[in-house]
């Protein structure tokens, strides 16, 4: 295929802020699924905007198959940005609970771990404690694999969301802030935006 | 006012004149305001697939948005072959389906269908309208949308108590059309940079180009740059100018093919370097610095390397191009290309090539043609000569059997004065073969149909002969083709048959001079290859120039087999 595509494999974190219309999940995932490439994890929430919610979504693949995942999600019509985060600096954090069986014997040492890695316990019971974690991908993995001699009987993640650093943030608000009339003008004014912005296609080729 | 009402006046608003469709349970109300517009024309097709391929005709052959309709359910999914079609090849296309109630959505109801979820991935974008206020708004948008930037179909989905249901808003006019794209200029520059320095020089045009035609062919001649149009584009550049190479790829001429595999600078406009045009995509171009003008960013750095991507509307980059034209002076080039050109070869023995130059021969420049897909399709772009762009219509990208007839019903619609021509095969034709049902229904007179006959399914023979050793697997029609002309008889279709050389002309005089819409059976012979070719997965320099050895001719023996068969 492209010529770009030698890259090695690795995750790519990209946000990417939509119109809050129905399906339109469906059409970021479809566009990924259509090549044939996994999503490791996604998460959606509100934005600050009406109608305006934000994904973040990591994707393992190489840089050149992002770099065209990315052109296909601009052009799509509920897409009102994405932001690559290879090219910025970025903070990200990932939510996750975690159920790890205790005994009278390993309750203390659970216990001590947990709070070395400044977790809450959000449930107590005589055979298991869960706690709640939050952080970037490393803390998250080192306090499971702390956990896994222990017996980890459940866990559940958020998926990572990330933000650019406010000292590069550019994200364009008045491209959708338009949170009175909700109507045409987010979805035109979203298009031009975008026509605009890619004018100067860089030369990554 | 109901709902539906509002449906029409908006499009009436919008300038649309023809509608191509077929009712249905859940779009009754809309049909039923139709009664109060005359202004829009509907056309009744006789399958929902040939109402979105009628609609794909007119927007090739104008320009402009074709619409088409159709209700829920089972009408909405014969739509999409055609939605397909349009978004691969971006045509601006409007298709509107009614659905089931807005309570009953999600229930699997009677003729329930999820087409905007059936249709995310074939369209632009689509809709559901859940208010009835909001009629107006979505249309004006998904219109806007179909028609802007890159082209492409939407679909409006409508359930029908919306349609029903009283409107109190208001009806929008048009949304303001947005500026052409201009490139930048210091990529304008840096193009013009590599041109200049280029000493084979080629440029490809696609369909992007189509609307840029004049453009492009002052550009092409201001810098001395020898074109090659690609299926699409054919007609974006006069086929009499002498820098003209013909089209590129999988049947591309030998000059187009050779030329490209050795340019040094290949300036492409409007084109999104399909396979069948690179073929092998790392011996594509080997040696050129590609220069590529796009609208669409998704397309740059899609498929091939590009030195130079320009992003912008192709006329106005034509434009911004022309202005430091410097003309190129390359000799040797021109000597070289004057070879290849000489190798072409024109069909002088009796055969679908000979058939179908033959009719194109006898075309016009005004005339559209259009083809169904298949080895007739690739002869057609082959022999036909466009002068003018929007001539050539056919099912590029998605290669739709069927599409030819039904396209050419919307071209003739879109232009009564012109004859619109359809080059069909055997087994596309009876893909859609009942629109002929719909030229009477709309009183057309000017579509001209030719059927070359070869009782195969003739591309999928010719790969089965090339790398299925000959091994031909459910191709061969000729044992249950209809008599064509009877076909067309009962459909009230005066038609006319050829079946050698010596009678063609008389019969192409017939068909041509009869005053109504006609169809041209030409029997043909049944194993004709189409050449050149590409083979799929070679480069374009590993072209097959000449039909490798003739064949022998298997129809006596498939006959004979099919006789066994039936009487087994």
């Amino acid at each position: 295929m492209s010529s770009h595509s030698r890259d090695p494999q690795r995750d790519q974190l990209l946000s990417i802020l939509v119109h809050d219309e129905p399906k339109v999940l469906t059409r970021i995932t479809a566009l990924f699924g259509r090549r044939g490439y996994n999503i490791k994890s996604l998460s959606v929430g509100q934005t600050e905007h009406p109608g305006i919610s934000r994904m973040t979504i990591v994707v393992n693949g190489d840089r050149g198959v992002v770099e065209q995942a990315i052109k296909q999600l601009e052009r799509l019509i509920d897409v009102v940005k994405v932001i690559d985060h290879s090219l910025e600096k970025f903070v990200d954090r990932e939510l996750v609970l975690v159920k790890v069986a205790i005994t009278p014997e390993t309750r203390v040492e659970v216990r001590q771990i947990a709070e070395d890695f400044r977790t809450r316990i959000v449930d107590v019971g005589r055979h298991a404690l869960t706690f709640e974690v939050t952080g970037d991908e490393g803390k998250i993995t080192a306090f499971i694999e702390q956990m896994r001699p222990f017996g980890i009987l459940e866990t559940m993640r958020t998926g990572r969301i990330a933000l650019t650093r406010g000292s590069n943030a550019d994200i364009a608000t008045h491209v959708y802030h338009d949170g009175e009339t909700q109507t045409l003008k987010p979805v035109v004014e979203g298009v031009e935006a975008r026509e605009e912005r890619a004018r100067h296609v860089p030369n990554l080729f | 006012m109901t709902g539906a009402k509002a449906l029409w006046a908006t499009l009436a608003n919008h300038g649309i004149t023809t509608v191509f469709g077929y009712p249905g349970g859940a779009i009754m109300p809309v049909y039923d305001a139709l009664t109060f517009y005359p202004e829009v024309r509907h056309i009744l097709t006789r399958h929902e697939q040939g109402a979105a391929h009628a609609a794909e005709g007119w927007a090739k052959a104008t320009g402009q948005l074709g619409v088409c309709m159709a209700t829920s359910g089972p009408g909405a999914t014969n739509l999409v072959t055609g939605l397909a079609d349009a978004m691969l090849d971006s045509v601006p296309l409007l298709a509107i389906t009614g659905n089931v109630a807005r309570h009953l959505m999600g229930t699997d109801a009677f003729q329930e269908a999820d087409i905007t979820g059936i249709t995310l991935p074939i369209t632009k974008h689509n809709f559901v309208v859940r208010e009835v206020e909001d009629i107006p708004r979505v249309l004006s948008e998904a219109i806007y949308i179909a028609r802007t930037g890159r082209p492409g179909p939407v679909l409006v989905d409508i359930p029908k108590d919306v349609q029903l249901a009283a409107f109190h808003g208001e009806l929008l006019p048009p949304l303001p059309r947005r500026d052409a794209l201009k490139p930048a200029p210091e990529v304008v520059e840096r193009a013009q940079e590599v041109l200049r320095s280029a000493r084979r020089p080629v440029m490809m045009l696609g369909g992007g180009a189509l609307d840029a035609a004049q453009e492009v062919t002052q550009l092409a001649r201001a810098w001395n740059v020898p074109v090659s149009t690609t299926l699409m584009g054919l007609g974006a550049f006069p086929a009499s100018d002498p820098l003209w190479l013909g089209m590129p790829g999988m049947h591309g001429s030998v000059a187009a093919n050779r030329a490209i595999s050795d340019a040094d600078v290949l300036l492409s406009i409007g084109m999104r370097f399909d396979d069948r045009v690179t073929g092998r995509v790392n011996g594509f171009a080997p040696h050129a610095q590609i220069i590529h003008v796009e609208l669409d960013a998704a397309e740059i750095g899609k498929i091939v390397r590009t030195h130079v991507p320009v992003r912008g509307d192709a006329k106005e980059t034509a434009r911004a191009l022309l202005a430091g034209a410097a003309r190129l002076e390359h000799p040797e080039w021109d000597a070289q290309i004057a070879e290849w050109k000489s190798r072409t070869q024109t069909p002088d023995h009796w055969g679908a090539g000979y058939a179908i130059k033959a009719v194109c021969d006898r075309l016009t420049p005004d005339d559209i043609l259009s083809s169904d897909v298949g080895q007739h399709q690739m002869i057609a772009a082959q022999e036909a000569r466009f002068e003018k762009p929007r001539r050539w219509l056919n099912s590029g990208g998605l290669g739709t059997m069927g599409f030819g007839f039904p396209a050419a019903i919307g071209a003739a619609l879109a232009e009564p004065g012109v004859r619109s021509v359809v080059i069909a095969g055997d087994g596309g034709f009876q893909m859609t073969a009942q629109e002929l049902a719909t030229l009477k229904h709309a009183n057309i007179r000017n579509v001209k149909i030719c059927i070359v006959n070869n009782s195969f399914l003739g591309m999928v023979r010719q790969w089965q002969e090339l790398f299925h050793e000959k091994r031909y697997s459910e191709v061969w029609l000729g044992d249950s083709n209809p008599d064509f002309v009877k076909l067309a008889a009962a459909y009230d279709v005066p038609a006319y048959r050829a079946t050698t050389a010596d009678d063609l002309p008389a019969a192409i005089d017939a068909w041509l001079d009869d005053p109504n819409s006609a169809l041209l059976e030409v029997v043909v012979p049944n194993e004709h290859g189409v050449f050149p070719m590409v083979p799929a997965g070679a480069a374009l320099y590993e072209m097959i120039e000449t039909e490798p050895g003739r064949t022998p001719d298997l129809s006596d023996e498939m006959e004979k087999a099919a006789e066994e068969a039936n009487n087994a």
